[in-house]
């Protein structure tokens, strides 16, 4: 009985360890997770959800969207949200303009170019379409 | 020995250069990825996952509870830009792929094999070496055109996979934003597990440009994303992996 006792106890430190150190590296994970992408929020428009505010057209504070700045411009329209208007938004054909400066001081940048190289595999996105499949399956269901 | 499959209405391939790897070997992998696509198709409307979103009443299985675990865990790292809820029913195929190749590996791992690699769809394992004796190269595809590779990286022992829009219609929607995610062609990640590599490589591509930047946040994961107008931007671990 004490052998078996003493069993348990050794199982259950030994499973309590697991954890401890289970925990503390979820923790640091997540620490370099929210040092490197402090800011994500400012571009998190949809947390201006539709309720009681007042009409009119407003005009957001200018965020570092990590590549350039955002600015973003909410309509009110009956006490909701009705339109958000981009005033600054690095996604057009000045993009790369924005990578060149100084918002991404780390990260390198080139333009693609087609290789010629033997290689063992190729990393794409998905090849083929479950969806098709399935949306065949339903037209030949269709046509029996 | 090299053979290849289509489950899950993918390509599912398997090489190992092991002169001691069996046809019974790659059998396992391959019946493993079945039993996965039994129970996580979403295409399958007796899949276990089908008949959750169903509202059945079921007793979770233990695969089930630790894939909604694993996607929880997901979203949190990344700021809510991997979620597998859509609407009201789940889909967690953004985690299943990476989940599966990484199994996958392990159990030829487990039967002592060492050189070998697991793909599923453009998604891929390497372990040790090609049948030359080098790293494995893997060509990264031009997003603008399907039948062209825009760079090559050498690999052992690393998980690389790419997410992008242009082979399956918009598939990747920024729950954040509410919107489809269409500012960048594609994004590459690379990290030690294809299990990382893969569900990292869905929220970068749903947070768009500025995701590389969180890739860069991240230990021991480089990442390559193409923008809409054909550049590139890496993190600058990335170049590394194509030294030959």
């Amino acid at each position: 009985m004490k052998k078996y006792l003493r069993g348990v106890l050794i199982l259950g430190a030994f499973v309590i360890l697991v954890l401890v150190r289970q925990m503390k590296n979820t923790g640091s994970l997540l620490n370099t997770f929210s040092s490197s992408a402090s800011g994500t929020g400012s571009s998190n428009v949809a947390s201006v959800t539709a309720g009681p505010y007042k009409d009119g057209t407003y005009t957001g504070s200018i965020a570092d969207a990590f590549y350039g700045n955002m600015q973003v411009q909410a309509v009110i329209a009956g006490g909701k949200l009705t339109d958000v208007i981009f005033l600054q938004y690095p996604n057009d054909n000045r993009t790369s303009q924005y990578i060149n400066s100084q918002a991404l001081p780390y990260l390198k940048q080139e333009a693609i170019q087609a290789q010629n190289a033997n290689i063992d595999a190729v990393s794409g996105a998905s090849a083929s379409s479950p969806a098709f499949i399935a949306s065949l399956t339903d037209a030949l269901n269709q046509a029996k | 020995m090299k053979r290849q499959k289509s489950i899950m209405g993918m390509p599912v391939i398997i090489e190992v250069c092991d002169k001691k790897v069996t046809n019974e070997d790659l059998n396992e992998v391959f019946a493993y990825f079945h039993y996965i696509d039994k129970t996580f198709s979403t295409y399958k409307n007796d899949s276990e996952v089908s008949r959750y979103n169903n509202q059945e009443t079921l007793q979770l299985s233990r695969i089930m509870k630790k894939i909604l675990r694993l996607s929880e865990e997901t979203k949190t790292v990344t700021h809510g830009y991997f979620d597998i809820q859509v609407g009201e029913k789940i889909d967690p195929s953004g985690i299943v792929k990476g989940y599966a190749i990484s199994q996958g590996a392990k159990i030829l791992r487990k039967k002592g094999l060492k050189n070998f690699y697991v793909e599923i769809a453009g998604d891929i394992q390497t372990n040790g070496m090609n049948q030359k004796g080098k790293k494995w190269s893997v060509g990264i595809q031009n997003p603008f055109n399907r039948k062209e590779i825009i760079k090559v990286v050498y690999l052992a022992e690393k998980g690389i996979a790419t997410s992008g829009n242009y082979q399956r219609g918009e598939h990747i929607y920024d729950p954040i934003g509410k919107k489809k995610a269409n500012e960048i062609a594609s994004v590459t990640v690379i990290a030690d597990d294809i299990y990382d590599a893969d569900r990292f490589a869905t929220a970068t591509f749903a947070m768009g440009i500025k995701g590389i930047r969180f890739l860069q946040g991240l230990k021991n994961i480089e990442g390559y994303l193409v923008t809409k107008d054909k550049q590139a931007i890496f993190t600058d671990g990335f170049e590394k992996y194509t030294v030959y």
